[in-house]
C-alpha cells in the first residue's frame, strides 16, 4: 500500500533554476549562520566519530593484538575501513556479528563463540575486546561474559582480554581511546609491579594519534637522547608495514612484555591531556616512577618542553643534534614567515592536535580565526582563550566549541579566512570557501602518505610550514595575471 | 538471459583440487564453526546453472567478516544515493559519519542547496537513550526543512540503539510530513536486523513501496519507450554512462533508482513502461512489486564489457518494435568497433590472467564477462552477502569447478589465494592492502578504486586501463628486494 504518509499525489516537479540560485546565495549570508547557529537538534557533518574507533585504534598497536568489536558487525566493518582509507593499509580485526536474537538473550553466546573461533583462525597474543551501540543498550555484562569463557577454557590462559565499555553515544573516538588504552595497561601491568625494579625506560603515552610519522619521530628523539622509551600504543610498524610479498596480519606494535613491564618505568610522559585523561590518571596512581603530563608537541615551544622533560626526567643533557635541529626549524621558520604572517586560518579537530596547532600559527604570527572543536568542552575552550590571549595574533580568534562543519561553513562564508586546518571532511566547505585545506588531522582518505609525513616535534614544524607556505605560494602562481607572474617568490 | 551454457574450464583445477583447498581452510576451524562455514564453501557446479553454497546465513562469529549491517544497505546503498533528500542518520553519531561521502555514488547538485550528500545526524547522546529521541527527532526534521528548502523529502534511518530503546519514529514522521508538507520516510533499518547489508536493501524497498511510489505523477502521458534504470547507483559516475547509453538506443529514461536520483521521479515510476534492472540483489523486491501491482515487466541486464553489453541491448531490444531494435544495433556496431581498439590495446598484455572476485550486489557475477573481454579467467567467485538466487545466476559464468565462496572470512580468501596465486584480486577496501602486502596486484571493486565509471560504453576502456595499471605496475617488479 503506497502513500502511507497520506499526502496529496503532485506532479513530478522541478526546482527553477533561479530559485536554486537564490538558495545558493542565501545558505552563504548572516542571515543563515544565525539560523544556522540556532540548531539544536539537527547536527550537520560533525567531524567527529563513535568511541569504538579509537578504542580499534590502540588496540591494534599492542604486539599480536587482535582488536575484538562485541557487537553489529556493521559496525566493525565501518571501523576498520576507516583506518584502511586513512592509513591504505590493513586493519584485521574482528566482531561477534550479534543480531537480533542477541538482542534478547544477550551477547554472551556470541562473544564466546566468537573468541574460540577468532584466537583458532588469527592466533593473537591479545585479544582487546570493546562494545558498539547495541551491548552497550541491552546492557551486556562484559566482565563477567570473559570470566565465563575463561571458565569454559575458550581463552588460553597467556592471551590477556582487556575489554572497555565504548558507548558510541558518549563522547568521541578519543574517549574510546583512551577507555581501550587504560584497560589494556591495568591488565597487562597486573602483578607486574616490582618494588625496586625500575626498567630504566621513560613510557610515552602519545595520545590518540593516526600518523604513523609522527610515531617515528618519537622514536627517533628518544633515540637521539640516547633514553630508551616505551610508546604505550605504537602503530608505527601496524600501519606502515613493508610490501615485501608476505602479509603479516600482526606486523608490529608495542610489545607486550614491555607494556607489562611499563609499571615499573624510571618516567611516563603523557602527551595527550584530553585524549589519555582517564589512563593517565590511573598511571599517575599505579606507576613507578615520575609522571609529567606534557601537550601534544606541536611547534617549537611544545616540542622544547617534551626536550626538557626527558632531559629533566633522566638527567641527560639535550643533545646537540637535536639542538641543530631546533635551529634548522627556526631557520625554516624564519625564511618562510612572510607567507604565513598575518594569514587567517579556520581550523577544527580533537582537543589535544587542535590547541597545539593554534600554538604552532601563533608562532609564526599567522592568525588562528575560527577555531571549532565538535566535542569540546569549556575546559578545552578556556586553555584555547588563554593561548589566544597569550599572543598578538591571537586576539581576534573566536573559539567555537561543540559546533559542527555546517556552522563552520557559515563562518567561512560570512567572515573569510585564507586557509582550513583539518581532516578530509572538510574539503567540501573548503571549496565552497575556495581556500586550500591543510590534511593534518584525521582522516585522510583523499591524498596519499600524509600519515607517513610527521608534524610533532622540529621536523613536524617544518613540514607543516613547507605545506602551508607552497601552498600559498602554489595559488598565486596559479591565480596571478600573467604580468604579476615571476621567477621568484 | 537464457541462452546456452557453454563449459568453461581452467587448467589445474578440478573439484577435487577446489575441495582439497577448502579442506585445507576448513581444518584451520574449530569444530562448531567448521560445521558453519563447510556448507558456504564449494566447487563450482557451472552446467547446473545452480548454487552450490548457502548463502545468507548468519555470520559466524569471530571469523573476519567482510559484511556491513542493515543500516548500511539501506542508507550506503539505497537511500543514501537520492541526491535531493536530506537522509538523516537516526542514533549516534558514528554510522552516519562512516557512511559519509564512502560510496562513491556521485550527484549532481550544489552541496546543501539542492543536493545533500553530507552527513545528517541527530547524533544521540546518553540523555536520548534514557529518555528517547522522537522528540528530538521532530526538532530537527523542523531544522533540516527550514535549512534546507528545496529537500524534496527526509529519510529518517534508524541505526541499532533506536529499534532497542522503542522509539516511534514511523509516528514522528508522518506526523511531521503532515505539518512540514514534505515526504518525510521512516526506514526500521536498525544495524542488528538480519544477517547483513541484504535486509537493509529489502526494508529500503519495502519503505519506498510503502511511502513514495504513487505520490508522484510524470505531467505527460506516459511514451512507448519510458522506462527506468534501476539498481544503478552512479558509482563513479557510472549512470552518467548507461543513462546516456540507454537513451541513444531510443530509450526515454524516466527515473534512476537510486543513482544521481531525484526523489519525485522514482515516486512516479510507476509510470513507465518497463523496469531495467543492473544491481538485481539490492532492487529486486520493488522490480516484482511493479510488476505485480501495475504490470510493468522488468529485465536484468549487465553493463560490463562490450560482450554482456551487446546480449544486454539485444534482450532488451527483443521487447520493443523494429526502430528500436534498429537504433541498438546501430550503436552496438558503432561502439563495438570502439571496443575493439581498447581489446586490441590491453589484451595482448592481459590474455591468460587470471582474476579472483569477491565483492557485493551483482559484480562477482556481472564482471566475469567484462574480464574475459580482456582475455582473462576468473578462477573464483563470492560474494558478502548474496541469495540463492545470485548464486544460481552465477554459476554458469564461473569456469567448472572453480571455487565459490559465500560471506568469506579474512583467513579463507588469503589461503585461496595462497594456492590459486591468481593475477589479480578484486575486491574491498578491507581487502585490499592484504593482497597487495602478499605481492598480489588489486583493484577495488565495490567504489572502482576512486576511479570509473566502469559501466557501459564509456566505462569498458577506464575498466581496462585500470586492470591492465593494477597488473602490470612496475612497482611489482620491486617488491623481490635483492638483498
Amino acid at each position: 500500500m503506497a502513500n502511507n504518509l497520506g499526502l496529496a499525489v503532485k506532479p513530478v516537479t522541478t526546482t527553477p533554476p533561479e530559485e536554486v540560485e537564490r538558495v545558493a546565495a542565501w545558505i552563504n549570508t548572516e542571515e543563515y549562520k544565525e539560523l544556522n547557529f540556532k540548531r539544536e537538534a539537527l547536527v550537520v557533518m560533525p567531524p567527529h566519530a563513535c568511541q569504538p574507533l579509537g578504542a580499534e585504534l590502540v588496540a591494534h598497536a599492542f604486539e599480536g593484538s587482535l582488536p575484538f568489536v562485541h557487537g553489529s558487525q556493521g559496525c566493525a566493518s565501518y571501523y576498520r575501513s576507516t583506518l584502511n582509507r586513512h592509513f591504505r593499509e590493513p586493519a584485521p580485526a574482528v566482531s561477534d556479528s550479534m543480531t537480533e536474537d542477541g538482542a534478547v538473550f544477550g551477547g554472551q553466546n556470541n562473544l564466546h563463540e566468537g573468541l574460540e573461533n577468532a584466537i583458532a583462525l588469527y592466533k593473537p597474543k591479545m585479544v582487546p575486546i570493546f562494545t558498539s551501540c547495541m551491548p552497550e543498550i541491552i546492557g551486556d555484562d562484559l566482565s563477567a561474559f570473559i570470566k565465563n569463557a575463561r571458565g569454559k577454557g575458550l581463552v588460553p590462559d597467556d592471551v590477556p582480554t582487556p575489554y572497555a565499555n565504548t558507548p558510541s553515544f558518549n563522547g568521541s573516538h578519543i574517549h574510546g581511546y583512551d577507555a581501550m588504552l587504560v584497560s589494556i595497561l591495568q591488565t597487562l601491568t597486573d602483578g607486574k609491579k616490582l618494588d625496586g625494579r625500575c626498567t630504566g625506560k621513560v613510557n610515552l603515552i602519545p595520545g590518540f594519534d593516526a600518523n604513523t610519522g609522527n610515531f617515528r619521530e618519537y622514536k627517533r628523539i628518544f633515540a637521539e637522547f640516547g633514553v630508551p622509551c616505551t610508546i604505550l600504543g605504537d602503530i608505527s610498524d601496524v600501519f606502515d608495514s613493508p610490501l615485501d610479498g608476505t602479509y603479516r596480519i600482526y606486523p608490529g606494535g608495542t610489545p607486550l612484555a614491555d607494556a607489562g613491564d611499563s609499571i615499573n618505568g624510571k618516567a611516563t610522559i603523557n602527551l595527550g591531556p584530553y585524549s589519555a585523561t582517564k589512563t593517565f590518571a590511573w598511571v599517575k596512581d599505579n606507576y613507578a616512577g615520575k609522571h609529567q603530563a606534557l601537550p601534544m608537541p606541536l611547534g617549537v615551544a611544545r616540542t622544547d618542553a617534551l626536550l626538557l622533560a626527558i632531559s629533566e626526567l633522566t638527567g641527560k643533557p639535550v643533545p646537540e643534534s637535536l639542538k641543530a635541529e631546533r635551529g634548522r626549524v627556526v631557520d625554516a621558520m624564519t625564511d618562510a614567515h612572510q607567507y604565513m604572517h598575518g594569514r587567517k586560518f579556520a581550523l577544527y579537530g580533537d582537543p589535544d592536535q587542535l590547541i597545539g596547532t593554534v600554538a604552532f600559527l601563533l608562532e609564526m604570527g599567522a592568525v588562528p580565526y575560527h577555531i571549532l572543536c565538535s566535542k569540546g568542552s569549556k575546559k578545552v575552550a578556556k586553555e584555547i582563550q588563554e593561548l589566544l590571549d597569550s599572543s598578538l595574533f591571537g586576539k581576534e580568534g573566536k573559539v567555537y566549541m561543540g559546533k559542527d562543519l555546517w556552522h563552520l561553513r557559515s563562518l567561512l562564508m560570512t567572515d573569510p579566512v585564507d586557509a582550513l586546518i583539518g581532516d578530509t571532511h572538510g574539503k567540501f566547505i573548503a571549496r565552497d570557501a575556495r581556500i586550500p585545506l591543510f590534511r593534518f588531522g584525521f582522516p585522510v582518505m583523499d591524498r596519499v602518505n600524509l600519515h607517513r609525513s610527521p608534524i610533532i616535534g622540529y621536523q613536524g614544524a617544518i613540514n607543516m610550514v613547507t605545506a602551508i607556505c607552497n601552498t600559498f605560494i602554489d595559488i598565486v602562481d596559479q591565480t596571478c595575471e600573467d604580468r604579476f607572474f615571476e621567477m621568484m617568490r | 538471459m537464457s541462452e546456452k551454457i557453454e563449459k568453461k574450464t581452467v587448467a589445474g583445477i578440478t573439484r577435487e583440487s577446489t575441495q582439497a583447498m577448502i579442506d585445507e581452510v576448513l581444518a584451520v576451524y574449530p569444530e562448531k564453526g567448521r560445521k558453519k562455514r563447510a556448507p558456504h564453501l564449494a566447487p563450482n557446479d557451472q552446467l547446473s546453472g545452480k548454487s552450490c553454497v548457502k548463502s545468507n546465513k548468519k555470520t559466524v562469529p569471530g571469523v573476519m567478516s567482510a559484511r556491513g549491517c542493515a543500516y548500511a544497505g539501506a542508507k550506503g546503498v539505497v537511500w543514501g544515493p537520492i541526491r535531493d533528500m536530506v537522509h538523516v542518520s537516526h542514533g549516534p553519531v558514528g554510522c552516519g559519519w562512516y557512511s559519509w561521502g564512502t560510496r562513491r555514488n556521485l550527484m549532481s547538485g550544489q552541496l546543501g542547496v539542492d543536493q545533500f550528500g553530507m552527513q545528517f545526524t541527530s547524533d544521540f547522546q546518553e540523555k536520548d537513550i534514557v529518555y528517547g529521541g522522537d522528540k528530538k527527532l521532530k526538532t530537527l526534521l523542523f531544522e533540516a526543512k527550514e535549512l534546507f528548502p528545496l529537500a524534496k523529502g527526509i529519510s529518517v534511518l534508524s541505526e541499532c540503539p533506536v529499534g532497542l530503546i522503542g522509539d516511534d519514529i514511523n509516528s514522528v514522521a508522518k506526523q511531521s510530513s503532515k505539518e512540514l508538507d514534505i515526504p518525510i520516510i521512516p526506514c526500521n533499518c536498525e544495524g542488528f536486523r538480519g544477517v547483513s547489508q541484504s535486509l537493509g536493501h529489502h526494508i529500503s524497498n519495502d519503505t519506498i513501496r510503502d511511502y513514495i511510489i504513487e505520490t508522484r505523477e510524470f505531467p505527460e502521458p506516459i511514451g512507448p519507450y519510458d522506462i527506468a534504470l534501476i539498481g544503478e547507483y552512479n558509482i563513479g559516475g557510472d549512470a552518467w554512462s548507461t543513462k546516456p547509453l540507454l537513451e541513444e538506443c531510443g530509450f526515454n529514461v524516466k527515473a534512476v533508482w537510486t543513482g544521481d536520483g531525484e526523489m519525485e521521479k522514482i515516486a512516479a515510476t510507476h509510470q513507465v513502461r518497463l523496469n531495467v534492472i543492473h544491481c538485481y540483489r539490492s532492487m529486486n523486491y520493488m522490480c516484482k512489486v511493479m510488476e505485480e501491482k501495475y504490470g510493468i515487466p522488468w529485465i536484468e541486464l549487465n553493463f560490463f564489457g562490450p560482450s554482456k553489453i551487446r546480449q544486454s541491448l539485444r534482450a532488451l531490444a527483443e521487447l520493443f518494435d523494429d526502430s528500436i531494435k534498429e537504433k541498438v544495433e546501430a550503436v552496438i556496431a558503432k561502439y563495438d568497433a570502439e571496443m575493439q581498439k581498447v581489446i586490441d590495446e590491453y589484451k595482448p598484455r592481459l590474455d591468460g590472467k587470471t582474476v579472483m572476485l569477491y565483492v557485493g550486489g551483482l559484480r562477482p557475477r556481472h564482471t566475469i564477462g567484462a574480464n574475459e573481454d580482456l582475455g582473462m579467467t576468473c578462477v573464483g567467485s563470492g560474494y558478502e552477502f548474496a541469495h540463492s538466487d545470485d548464486y544460481d545466476r552465477t554459476a554458469p559464468e564461473m569456469p567448472e569447478a572453480t571455487v565459490v565462496y559465500d560471506d568469506a572470512s579474512e583467513l579463507e580468501m588469503e589461503m585461496f589465494a595462497h594456492v590459486i596465486k591468481p593475477d589479480l584480486i578484486g575486491s574491498g577496501i578491507k581487502e585490499k592492502y592484504v593482497f597487495q602486502k602478499m605481492g598480489l596486484p588489486f583493484r577495488q571493486m565495490h567504489s572502482w578504486d576512486y576511479s570509473g565509471p566502469y559501466h557501459g560504453y564509456k566505462g569498458f576502456p577506464i575498466f581496462a586501463r585500470d586492470i591492465d595499471m593494477a597488473i602490470n605496475s612496475p612497482t611489482w617488479k620491486l617488491v623481490k628486494s635483492p638483498f
